[in-house]
């Protein structure tokens, strides 16, 4: 679920209240967008995606609160991971989008499991 | 309503979407495409809302040439389906995904494979509901972000003429638009689940259009699961095709990658706790996982595991209609249902023509979102221009969550879900089925179901989901609970095997009584059979 929006970073774009699809964030007095609604995050991430300033962080756990700090986030250097990995804005040239390629794998897992179908004597229940 | 003091929005249009994921957005321009004045609404926002966004759907795709492939896909789908799909249909989504998916290409940066290919059919979710929100957008169709459609309206002679809703970021302000056609595009349910991408999708459209006078059909068909990091929303499959799973204590389970994996996997988690490796994956792989599937490793990284070492717990997450297949009957293939001006399309519309009786997921799905999208729209946009009349003396249809038959009560709504939750999640309910634990199921929904329609008051939006949530439920336990066999994604304990008796497609419908009945059009079935169906 969301946990945080880092404050000095927030240019108060606007733009995680409109995007999220769950409806979470409110827009604050101060300007800074508010976690109103936590309860009602689905562990989209896409809000992330959309922070052009790299200011969210949410945590994957969906069912469970964690307790985030500001220092811990901004030392991971994981804000503005998933925009970074997706190509987005800036990124674009060095993170190409290559999802074409999952295909690929499940072909060659279903090859791989042919293959240890014909060759394995059993492996069960061994460490 | 909920009570706000803005006056109500009122809107007209020829065409009206219900729902801005895949399917919706697709419709949308469909319909504009063909001259209609449209509008349309989604309860989240149209780019990021729905199961697609957030996930990478790969579509069935299988290009005209040469002729044979397309023969030899349709055939093996036809024979995976066990009775259920419908030959023509199959031809008919393969055929419009191979000529409408590549005209995305001014939104939408196809990838080229390392041989300088270009792949359309494999798309990321987030950019590919982005492409198309621009489509939309650069079509001239109005979008209402953030505006739950709560209820349908129809015309005196009972044809659908527009819809109601609430802005939940206008103040909760009303909204009603007028339009000449409908297109349902609300998409699937999990019931709640932590599927991915799916808190948006409560089963309205389902609801909505039974409200109408519409059937469900394949509605038994909700028992699918996805694996996940426990705790994690993460349901994309892929990495795992290299699993290794262990138990808990350290043991390595057999659960080879395969048709039978979720369901082993169902079965060990019954005994316990199951924690997974994928230290088989190859190294290629690994290292541009971040670049396949971004979302994926990022889960792992922020909890410090390194699943290529370490071992990590997983589960299973519901997939209800989603990758199940169950939704409103589909009368023709343009997407038309039994009401005059309702059409459907996507996940809200049942997939067992176009996927059997298997998950329409990892292909069909996409593809049959995609082409009942486009059909749907420029079937709803004739009938628009054939409708002279927007007219505004339109009723509401709204009932359960909406407006109790009885005496107006605080509902515990929160209980409620819950309880859909307890009756559609767990395996010993909902994957591994017996007759008499789908009677106790039963018994439940109509209680919680009984509570909403009797006394639920038109409060939150939240309540008319809850609605939603049981009716949809108590369709598919009733349709299960009579199909006395097993049947791909339907099990059942007390009838292990497929009964050639059954081998047809069962509807579903009803709010206040729930029936199921036997789709006497369905390619496999014989006059005179099922009497078991009542
Ligand atoms: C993780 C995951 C991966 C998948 N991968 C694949 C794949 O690789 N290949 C494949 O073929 N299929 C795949 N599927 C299935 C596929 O994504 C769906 O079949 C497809 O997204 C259906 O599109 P849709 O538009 O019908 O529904 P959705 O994309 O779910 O959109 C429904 C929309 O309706 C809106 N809505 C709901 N209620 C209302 C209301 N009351 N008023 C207004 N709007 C409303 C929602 O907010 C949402 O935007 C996957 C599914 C998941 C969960
Ligand atoms: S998207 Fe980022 S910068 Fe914009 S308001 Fe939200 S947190 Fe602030
Ligand atoms: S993770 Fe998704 S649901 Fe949660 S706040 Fe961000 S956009 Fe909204």
């Amino acid at each position: 679920m969301i946990e945080l929006i880092v404050a000095e970073r927030c240019t108060d774009c606007g733009a995680c209240i409109e995007v999220c699809p769950a409806n979470v964030l409110d827009p604050g007095r101060d300007g800074l967008p508010v976690l109103a609604r936590v309860e009602d995050c689905q562990t989209c991430f896409l809000c992330e995606l959309y922070c052009r300033a790299d200011a969210i962080y949410v945590a994957p756990d969906c069912d469970r609160r964690v307790a985030v700090s500001t220092e811990d986030v901004l030392a991971s250097g994981r804000l503005g991971q998933y925009r970074k990995h997706s190509g987005w804005d800036e990124w674009a040239e060095q993170f190409p989008n290559e999802q074409w390629l999952m295909e690929n794998v499940f072909r060659r897992a279903g090859e791989a499991a042919a293959q240890a179908k014909v060759t394995s004597a059993d492996v069960i229940r061994t460490k | 309503m909920v009570s706000s003091s803005l006056e109500e929005l009122s809107l007209m249009a020829d065409v009206l979407i219900v729902g801005g994921g895949m399917a919706g957005a697709w419709a949308a321009t469909s319909a504009a495409q063909a001259g209609a004045k449209v509008v349309l609404a989604d309860k989240g926002y149209c780019g990021t809302s729905g199961v697609t966004a957030a996930a990478g759907p790969g579509h069935w795709w299988v290009p005209p040439d040469p002729p044979a492939a397309r023969d030899t896909a349709v055939a093996s789908r036809i024979a995976a389906g066990l009775g259920l799909g419908e030959t023509e249909w199959m031809y008919r989504i393969l055929d419009q995904t191979w000529r409408t998916l590549p005209t995305l290409a001014r939104y939408y940066k196809f990838g080229v494979d390392d041989e300088g290919r270009v792949n359309y059919r494999a798309v990321r979710g987030p950019e590919y509901m982005r492409a198309l929100r621009q489509q939309v957008l650069d079509h001239g169709v109005t979008i209402l972000d953030h505006s739950p459609v709560l209820e349908l309206l129809a015309r005196s002679d009972g044809s659908i003429g527009g819809a109601g809703g609430q802005r939940r970021q206008v103040g909760g302000r009303a909204y009603r638009i007028a339009a000449g056609a409908v297109v349902l595009a609300a998409g699937g349910t999990s019931f709640l689940s932590h599927l991915l991408g799916s808190q948006t999708n409560t089963g309205d459209g389902y609801l909505m259009a039974a409200e109408a006078g519409a059937e469900m059909s394949g509605m038994e068909f909700t028992a699918a699961y996805t694996i996940a990091p426990a705790h994690s929303t993460m349901t994309r499959s892929m990495a795992y095709a290299f699993a290794t799973y262990y138990d808990v204590d350290g043991y390595e389970l057999d659960l080879p990658f395969g048709p039978e994996q979720t369901v082993r996997l169902a079965r060990a988690l019954q005994r316990g706790p199951v924690y997974c490796s994928l230290d088989r994956l190859p190294d290629d792989i690994k290292a541009r996982l971040h670049t396949i599937s971004p979302n994926v490793p990022l889960v792992f990284d922020r909890w410090g595991i390194d699943p290529y070492r370490d071992r990590f717990e997983v589960t299973l997450h519901n997939d209800g209609t989603i990758r199940g297949i169950g939704g409103v009957r589909v009368d023709d293939v343009n997407g038309a249902t039994s009401v005059p001006g309702l059409f459907v399309a996507g996940d809200n519309a049942s997939r067992e023509k176009v996927a059997g009786a298997i998950s329409g997921g990892g292909n069909v799905n996409s593809a049959w979102a995609l082409s009942s999208g486009v059909f749907a729209g420029a079937a709803a946009a004739r009938v628009a221009r054939s409708t002279k009349s927007r007219s505004t003396e339109l009723s509401p249809l709204g009932q359960a969550g909406l407006r109790p038959r009885g005496r107006p009560k605080d509902v515990d709504k929160a209980a409620a879900r819950d309880g859909v939750r307890a009756e559609m999640h767990p395996f010993d309910k909902n994957l591994f089925r017996t007759g008499a634990g789908l009677a106790a199921s039963s018994q439940t929904l109509e209680g919680f179901w009984n509570e909403v329609a009797n006394h639920g008051q038109a409060s939150s939006i939240a309540l008319r989901e809850t609605a939603a949530l049981l009716a949809t439920a108590r369709w598919s336990v009733a349709t299960a609970a009579v199909r006395n066999e097993s049947r791909g994604l339907h099990r059942r304990e007390d009838h292990p095997v497929q009964d050639a008796r059954l081998a047809g497609r069962l509807l579903s419908g009803g709010l206040d009584r729930v029936w199921v009945a036997l789709d006497r059009r369905s390619a496999g079935v014989q006059p005179g059979q099922l009497k078991a169906v009542s």
